[in-house]
C-alpha cells in the first residue's frame, strides 16, 4: 500500500504548473462519510492511471446549488461569485466532478454569471479518457457477470441528457447491467434533489427514496449503481429499510471501477 | 323559405366567429399579462421543426402507446373530417347540397367513405376514452384536482366528439336513402362504405320524415362544430389549437436543468461583495418589486400560455416523485391552478379596468407552500409533457417568493442556508475540514 497524494492547484501554481483538469469535489464528497469513499475512490482512479489533475482543497466552496433550488438567490449569488473567482484566477479550464448537480451548476449556470469551463461529469470523463486511450481498465475483476441495476441522476440525465457514460462504464467492467422499469429519461428521482435532502418531506403516504429503492431491489440485483452522492445516501437509506444492506450495495460507478480494477 | 335558411345559417355562422374570435382575443390579452422572459422569436426554422415533431407529430406522445394510437386516430379524423366542414359551410352559405359531388365525381364517394371510415376510428377511440375515464379508472385522471369540471369536461368533449361523428355517418345514411328515393336536390353520388349500412333502416321511413331527418343531422353536426369550437376555447381542449403556439415558443435546447438567473440579485451580490469593481452604485438596476412569482402577472407570458395549453392528461402527475408518495404537488395541479387564476383575473380586469387587482393571487389562494416546498426539481414533468409545457418554471418561480419575499422557508432550510453561507457547505462542519478527506488514503502498488 502506498499512500496517495492529493495535488491541490495553490500547490501547483507555486511550483508553476497547471493540472489537465480540475477535480471539483462538492460538499458531500468532501464532508459526508459516505461520499468521502466515491471522492477517494476517483482520486485513486485519477492516480493510478496517472492522470495530471489537482483539488481546490479549502478554498472549494458550495456551488450554490442547495440554495438556489430552495429558492434562495442571494445565498447562490454569494457562492458562485466566490467560485467564480477562485475558478478564473487559477485560470481553470477543464473541470471534472463526481455530483451532478455541482456538474449542472457549473456547467449551465456558471456561464451567464462569468465563469466559463469544459465541465465533465466524471462518468463521462472516465468514458472519454476510455476512448482516448490514456485509461486501459483491465478485463474482468470483482463485478464480472453481477447484475447491476443503474439509477438514473436527475441532474446527469434529464437535467443534462447523459444516459450513456454511466451505461457504458458498467458494461466495460463486464457486469450484465439490468434496467428498471423506470429508467434513463423515465428515470424516478431519488429523493434528494431540489434540497429536499436537507428537510423533511411533506406529509404523504411513502417516501421517494424507499419507492425507488423498491424498484431497484423489485430487480433483484447484486449492485445498485448511481452516479451521485445524493442519490448513493438515499438509495442506500432505502436499501436498509427493506433490510437488504447485506446482499445488495449501492455503489456510485467510480467505486465500481475503483473495484473492479482492485485499486 | 330557402333564403331564409341561407341567411339563418350565416347568422349562426357570424355569431359562432365572433363569439370564438372574441374569447381568443381574451385569451391572447391575458397570456401577455405575463412578463417578457429571453427571446422566443429566434432560430425560426428550428422552432419550426420543433412544432413539427411534437405538436404535428406528437413524438411525446408516443412514450405511451396504447393512449397514444387511439389518440392519433382522433387526432387525424378529427383534422380531415373537418375537411367536410368546407363543403358543409359553402352547402350553408349557397343554400346547395353536396355542393362538392359534381365538382369530385368519382373521386366524391371514395373522399367521403375515408371520412367515414375515420368517423368510425374516432367512435371507437372516444369509446375506450370514456372507458378509461369512467370503468377502468385510469388513476391519473382521478387525482384531486380532476373532480368536479375537470372530470365532467374531459368527459363531455367525449361526448360532443360521438355526437359529432355519429350525427356524420347518419346524415350520409339518410342522404343515401333520399337519393335511393329520388328526391329532389338529393344528387346521387354512389354509395358510402359506412353509412351503406344504415341504408335499410332509413330506407323504412318515408319521404318527408326522412328529409327532416337528414336535415336535422345537417344542423346538428354543423352547430356542434360551431359551438364545440367556441367550448374548446373553456375547455381543457384549447390544447388542440394551443399545442402548435406552445411547443414553438418552447425552450430549443437550453438544458433541462438550467434555472433562469436573476440579473438583479446577481448585481447587488457583486456590489456587495467587490463595490469597487461592481461600478457605480447610481449604475445600480432599481431593485424589482419583488423577488420570482406571487401571482401570474409576475410569471412570463410563456408561463402563461403553458397553462392555457394544458390538457390535464395528468402525465407529469404521474411522473411526479412527489405526487407518487402520495404528496399534495402535482404539476398539473399547478398549471390548472395558473390557468385559472389568470382567468379570474382577466375577468376581474375586464370588469372593473386593466388598472384593477382583485387582492387575490396565485400562491395563497390557489397554491400552497406545502405544494411548492415538495418539490425536488427532477424535471419529470417536464420530461414527460407531450406539448412542452413546463411546470417546475413555475414552482421554482413561486417557491423564490416564498423563501426571499416571504421568508417561508422551514426552520432546516434556514439552517441549510447559514450553513452554505457561514460554514461553505450545507452542513455544520468547519470550513477548514473541507479538504482533510484526503489525509489517508491509500492505494495498492501494483508490479
Amino acid at each position: 500500500m502506498s499512500k496517495v497524494q492529493v495535488p491541490t492547484m495553490a500547490e501547483l501554481m507555486a511550483e508553476g504548473k497547471t493540472p489537465d483538469v480540475l477535480f471539483w469535489v462538492g460538499c458531500a464528497g468532501s464532508f459526508d462519510q459516505r461520499a468521502q469513499k466515491i471522492t477517494k475512490a476517483f482520486v485513486k482512479i485519477l492516480n493510478h492511471f496517472n492522470i495530471n489533475y489537482a483539488v481546490l482543497g479549502g478554498e472549494e466552496v458550495c456551488t450554490g446549488d442547495p440554495a438556489r433550488r430552495s429558492g434562495n438567490e442571494f445565498i447562490f449569488q454569494m457562492m458562485a461569485a466566490q467560485n467564480i473567482a477562485t475558478l478564473n484566477a487559477y485560470e481553470v479550464k477543464r473541470i471534472v466532478t463526481a455530483c451532478p448537480h455541482c456538474f449542472n451548476t457549473l456547467k449551465n449556470e456558471y456561464p451567464e454569471l462569468g465563469g466559463k469551463y469544459e465541465v465533465l461529469h466524471h462518468t463521462q470523463f472516465l468514458q472519454k479518457m476510455i476512448d482516448e486511450g490514456k485509461i486501459k481498465l483491465e478485463d474482468g475483476g470483482a463485478f464480472k457477470g453481477k447484475h447491476i441495476t443503474f439509477h438514473d441522476s436527475c441532474y446527469l440525465g434529464r437535467a443534462n441528457d447523459e444516459y450513456q457514460a454511466p451505461r457504458s462504464l458498467i458494461q466495460i467492467i463486464d457486469a450484465e447491467l439490468v434496467e428498471m422499469k423506470r429508467s434513463r429519461e423515465n428515470g424516478m428521482c431519488c429523493g434528494a434533489g431540489g434540497a429536499q435532502i436537507f428537510k423533511e418531506p411533506e406529509k404523504g403516504e411513502s417516501e421517494v427514496h424507499f419507492d425507488r429503492a423498491d424498484e431497484a431491489l423489485e430487480k433483484n440485483p447484486d449492485v445498485i449503481a448511481v452516479s451521485c452522492p445524493f442519490c448513493t445516501l438515499m438509495l442506500t437509506d432505502g436499501v436498509k429499510n427493506r433490510n437488504k444492506e447485506d446482499q445488495v450495495k449501492v455503489l456510485d460507478i467510480a467505486e465500481l471501477i475503483a473495484e473492479a480494477q482492485d485499486l | 323559405m330557402q333564403y331564409l335558411v341561407q341567411a339563418l345559417f350565416l347568422v349562426v355562422l357570424g355569431v359562432a366567429g365572433f363569439l370564438f374570435a372574441k374569447r381568443i382575443g381574451f385569451i391572447r390579452r391575458n397570456i401577455l399579462l405575463g412578463q417578457d422572459d429571453h427571446p422566443r422569436n429566434d432560430r425560426k426554422s428550428e422552432r419550426f421543426a420543433q412544432m413539427a415533431l411534437f405538436a404535428l407529430g406528437q413524438k411525446k406522445m408516443f412514450k405511451r402507446m396504447g393512449p397514444a394510437v387511439l389518440h392519433f386516430v382522433v387526432y387525424v379524423g378529427f383534422i380531415l373530417i373537418n375537411l367536410e366542414l368546407i363543403e358543409i359551410v359553402l352547402d350553408g352559405a349557397l343554400g346547395k347540397h353536396r355542393i362538392l359531388a359534381p365538382v369530385l365525381g368519382s373521386f366524391y364517394p371514395i373522399l367521403i367513405s375515408f371520412l367515414e371510415v375515420l368517423a368510425v376510428g374516432v367512435f371507437l377511440a372516444c369509446v375506450v376514452f370514456l372507458w378509461r375515464r369512467n370503468v377502468s379508472k385510469v388513476s391519473r385522471f382521478h387525482k384531486r384536482e380532476m373532480k368536479g369540471w375537470p372530470m365532467l369536461d374531459g368527459n363531455l368533449i367525449l361526448v360532443f366528439e360521438i355526437i359529432l361523428v355519429s350525427a356524420l355517418v347518419l346524415m350520409n345514411g339518410a342522404d343515401q336513402a333520399l337519393q335511393f328515393k329520388g328526391a329532389t336536390h338529393y344528387v346521387h353520388t354512389g354509395g358510402f362504405l359506412v353509412s351503406n349500412y344504415t341504408f335499410g333502416f332509413f330506407a323504412s321511413f318515408d319521404k318527408d320524415t326522412l328529409i327532416i331527418i337528414e336535415r336535422s343531422l345537417w344542423w346538428i353536426h354543423i352547430l356542434g362544430i360551431l359551438f364545440f369550437l367556441n367550448y374548446v376555447t373553456y375547455s381543457k381542449h384549447l390544447h388542440i389549437m394551443l399545442a402548435f403556439p406552445n411547443s414553438y415558443y418552447a425552450d430549443l435546447d437550453k438544458p433541462k436543468g438550467q434555472m433562469e438567473n436573476m440579473p438583479a440579485i446577481q448585481k447587488e451580490v457583486q456590489m456587495m461583495l467587490n463595490p469597487d469593481a461592481a461600478g457605480d452604485s447610481n449604475d445600480m438596476p432599481p431593485p424589482p418589486e419583488r423577488f420570482g412569482a406571487k401571482d401570474v402577472t409576475d410569471l412570463s407570458w410563456k408561463n402563461l400560455l403553458d397553462a392555457y395549453s394544458c390538457t390535464e392528461c395528468g402525465r407529469c402527475t404521474s411522473a411526479c416523485p412527489q405526487n407518487m408518495t402520495g404528496k399534495l404537488l402535482s404539476p398539473r395541479k399547478i398549471m390548472m391552478d395558473t390557468r385559472d387564476r389568470v382567468e379570474e383575473l382577466g375577468k376581474a380586469k375586464d370588469k372593473n379596468g386593466a388598472d384593477h387587482h382583485d387582492g387575490k393571487s396565485l400562491i395563497g389562494d390557489y397554491i400552497s407552500s406545502e405544494e411548492l416546498l415538495a418539490c425536488n426539481t427532477c424535471n419529470a414533468c417536464v420530461e414527460e409533457c407531450p406539448v412542452n409545457i413546463n411546470p417546475l418554471d413555475i414552482i421554482l418561480k413561486l417557491r423564490r417568493h416564498e423563501i426571499m419575499d416571504e421568508a417561508k422557508s422551514p426552520n432546516e432550510w434556514n439552517v441549510m442556508f447559514g450553513n452554505v453561507e457561514n460554514n461553505m457547505a450545507p452542513w455544520q462542519f468547519s470550513p477548514d475540514d473541507r479538504f482533510k478527506w484526503a489525509d489517508n488514503i491509500e492505494i495498492k502498488e501494483k508490479g
